[in-house]
């Protein structure tokens, strides 16, 4: 195990700070936070040409051949930054689909595309009844001729109002929550019967409603009969991303916290001299440095064959990072006082973020209850 | 010891629910059901229904109004306001500023503010905190200067709650600033239509206004609004907080949250379930459930032990333990109901307005509960932090 990067890496971890230091300052950020849009095209452009939006591709097809690693630092930058773009909904869980659901044809037509910045990706998953469960699916897809036609309502798709392709779950056969018979598949938002209505998330980040009625799927990933283990396995390389993402908004958030902790004076001196706020400052650390840990070990996990042990790591993985994001958030406000309560100042930002990474994919106590399901880590003795 | 409810006290529970179910406007308990703040107008046609009930003080002496109830009255007629949920007597007018005018204000002052307060004629707000001066509060230096029959003010409040709302302000200004920090400081009554005063909002997180800065330039306050004596307003100030705190502990209101959360769980699913079924969701509000019956109690102690300390002016250390447990327990309620909506607690805004849910994805109880737990961090941040809480135990009941 080597935890240093590569020269390469190096480079790339630079890159991305480089950019975000220039174009996601705080006030620029809320610009683009305001904006109709709500995130903003031109740094996407500088996504596209640093070559992050392609990055788990392969170079052959178009790609900068990133891995685990690879998008471990690059989403640990745009934690810090808590940016807006959807380039964990198109890179890596768009892209994701792409790379173990699409047959080489889709991907030669669509990679590229998206690895310029001109495809943008959502994934329609979430709907009224299923909270977290990715198997729980409702939305029909019926068999047309040689392609698929879809109905039903998705609610909570992180970037669905600006996608151009919706990666929708439906199901083909058997119940609502039976874990065979869910599909996968790629639908045009233009196409005709889709319905889209965008909104903010609490977070500051876009959402959408999306209805489905009678539309025709361009293309099923992976197998229409039997797509879970695609979408697990996509998911799991999100919460890796996100893991990574959420250690990026926490090193930013304690960083703040003690800097304000050294600056702030009330009773004549700093407030970072009492020893109650010292000590949680330093819990703090600890909970950032186990996310760390964890994060690292998402990396890992992630690339995982065994689609078992990987759900049991990548639960293992959101009860940590949950459990540390918590905590580091609620104590940047508490240990700011007042200040942090206020739109006008960063650390509620982050707080509000690391709030609804927690719940991306499920909560902490979510992924407990999976894990202790499963029967934990550890096998008995 | 006797530790059950009198039947005169069970009768006036009855009373009191009766007359809630009589008279708060549907609206008003609905809008509080989903969680959100009453509006002012909510909160002045309530108040004054209670004032001509005679209810509006139950804290005041008999003789400015108060309805002459025994503690364990004034407990159960506010449990059952939160409860309901109905809007409580507005606590700058009732708990904070009257009870100093009470203590340390003239026979003028009383004649002329309380019966306004009463009567929410007048809406004040609280004027103590700035940049500079949070959890050290003396620090203040709002400065007043004494010229002729009046006092000329200048300098800033900040999070100053609702003052948009405003008719008065209670300040706190500093008036010898060469005295030690708690003995330069008096406590001003403040018309908020004086000139000088400017109203700056503050967004807080989830995105509402609650607070404000308020910036005083050359405002004249007359003399005779000063109350207790030239520089001892920290009494009044300490007395104040004291009172603040023990309001903190909002037993009913963490009830009314927790009976809102069972409900919201019948309807929502965890593994195929409802979420109410749930063992672990069921452990962790029967936690907060164990953790309130105890706080409870706890206030209950206090309130004895109130009337055996009647007529100091200090306060009771031990509303320093009600301020820390009560609000614990309601940021740990809605946190639970945060996430018992899971993902459907992502939409922003209010579902009052167009568009925002017109395909039902997310069903309606779940907006504004991510708002509500981001908003209620304050509570351990405001009425003294939790962690000045603790100094105040270590010092007061440790003799550390
Ligand atoms: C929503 C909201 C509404 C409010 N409404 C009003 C109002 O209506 N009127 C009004 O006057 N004020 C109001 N306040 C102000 C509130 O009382 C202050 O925020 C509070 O006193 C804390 O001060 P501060 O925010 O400056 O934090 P600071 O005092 O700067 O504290 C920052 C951190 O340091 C800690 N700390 C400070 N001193 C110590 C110490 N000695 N030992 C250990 N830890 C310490 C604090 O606990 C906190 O964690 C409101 C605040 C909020 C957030």
């Amino acid at each position: 195990m080597d935890f240093d990067l590569t020269e390469e890496q190096t480079l790339l971890q630079d890159s991305v700070r480089r950019l975000l230091a220039d174009k996601y300052g705080f006030e620029q950020r809320k610009a683009y936070m305001n904006s109709e849009q709500g995130w903003s095209r031109e740094v996407w452009g500088q996504y596209a040409e640093l070559g992050l939006l392609g990055l788990p591709f392969a170079e052959e097809e178009g790609g900068f051949g990133g891995g685990a690693e690879e998008i471990l630092i690059v989403a640990e930058q745009m934690g810090r930054s808590i940016t807006l773009e959807p380039w964990l909904t198109t890179t890596v869980v768009g892209g994701g689909f792409l790379r173990h659901g699409a047959d080489a044809a889709l991907r030669g037509a669509m990679v590229p595309k998206l690895a310029a910045g001109e495809m943008l990706l959502a994934f329609a998953h979430t709907e009224r009844q299923s909270r977290y469960d990715l198997f729980d699916v409702a939305t029909r897809a019926r068999r047309d001729g040689g392609g698929w036609v879809l109905d039903g309502r998705k609610g909570m798709v992180i970037h669905g109002d600006s996608a151009d392709r919706l990666i929708v779950t439906a199901r083909t056969a058997g119940a609502q929550r039976d874990r065979k018979g869910v599909g996968v598949f790629l639908v045009d938002a233009k196409a005709e019967g889709v319905s889209v209505q965008g909104f903010r998330t609490v977070d500051g980040q876009r959402a959408a409603e999306v209805q489905l009625s009678g539309v025709r799927a361009e293309a099923a990933l992976g197998d229409p009969e039997d797509g879970l283990p695609l979408v697990d396995r996509v998911v799991d390389e999100a919460i890796a991303a996100l893991a990574a993402e959420a250690v990026g908004a926490m090193e930013v958030a304690h960083t703040m916290t003690v800097d304000y902790m050294k600056t702030r004076k009330q009773f004549d001196r700093p407030i970072g001299s009492f020893q109650a706020l010292q000590h949680r400052a330093a819990d703090m650390l600890v909970a950032l440095e186990q996310a760390r840990s964890m994060a690292y070990f998402a990396a890992l996990a992630a690339q995982e064959e065994d689609a078992d042990l990987r759900r049991r790591h990548m639960a293992a993985v959101k009860v940590q990072i949950g459990r540390s994001s918590r905590f580091v958030g609620q104590q940047t406000i508490q240990l700011h006082g007042g200040i942090a309560m206020t739109m006008e100042y960063a650390a509620g930002h982050y707080f509000k973020r690391l709030t609804v990474n927690e719940a991306t994919f499920g909560d902490a106590d979510y992924w407990l209850r999976v894990l202790a399901g499963a029967g934990g880590l550890v096998a008995a003795a | 010891m006797e530790l059950r409810w009198t039947d005169e006290e069970r009768a006036f529970r009855k009373e009191v629910r009766d007359f809630i179910d009589r008279e708060l406007p549907k609206e008003t308990r609905e809008r509080m059901i989903r969680g959100k703040s009453p509006t002012k107008e909510m909160v002045v046609e309530w108040q004054r229904k209670l004032n001509k009930r005679g209810w509006a003080v139950p804290d005041w002496p008999v003789e400015h109004g108060g309805p002459g109830w025994t503690p364990a009255q004034r407990y159960i007629f506010r449990e059952e306001l939160m409860q309901a949920p109905a809007p409580q007597p507005l606590a700058f007018n009732t708990n904070m500023c009257g009870p100093v005018i009470i203590a340390f204000g003239t026979e003028e002052q009383k004649k002329r503010f309380l019966p306004r307060m009463a009567n929410l004629d007048d809406w004040w707000c609280q004027g103590f905190s700035e940049p500079g001066a949070g959890s050290d509060l003396a620090g203040l230096k709002c400065r007043a200067v004494r010229q002729g029959d009046h006092y000329v003010v200048n300098g800033q409040k900040t999070w100053t709650t609702l003052a948009q709302y405003a008719d008065w302000i209670f300040l706190l200004v500093r008036t010898d600033p060469n005295a030690k920090k708690q003995e330069g400081i008096s406590f001003l009554l403040c018309d908020m239509k004086s000139p000088g005063i400017t109203v700056r909002p503050i967004i807080t997180i989830e995105g509402g206004h609650e607070v404000n800065e308020v910036f005083f330039d050359d405002v004249k306050v007359p003399v005779e609004n000063l109350v207790g004596q030239e520089n001892r307003g920290w009494d009044c100030a300490k007395f104040l907080l004291g009172n603040e705190r023990f309001g903190q502990a909002r037993v009913g209101a963490s009830r009314e949250r927790i009976r809102r959360l069972k409900a919201i769980a019948r309807e929502t699913m965890l593994d195929g379930r409802p979420l109410a079924e749930d063992p672990t969701f069921r452990q962790s509000v029967a936690e907060i459930e164990v953790e309130l019956q105890a706080l409870e109690m706890t206030v209950m102690r206090v309130i004895a032990n109130e009337t055996k300390r009647k007529g100091s002016n200090k306060p009771d250390p031990a509303t320093s333990v009600l301020k820390i447990k009560g609000t614990e327990i309601q940021q740990n309620v809605s946190e639970l109901l945060m996430k018992a909506a899971g993902p459907y607690a992502w939409v922003d805004g209010d579902p009052e307005a167009e568009g925002s849910n017109q395909w039902d994805v997310a069903p309606d109880w779940a907006y504004g509960l991510a708002g509500t737990y981001f908003n209620w961090r304050k509570q351990s941040i405001y009425g003294g932090s939790n962690e000045i809480q603790r100094n105040i135990m270590a010092k007061a009941f440790l003799g550390l």
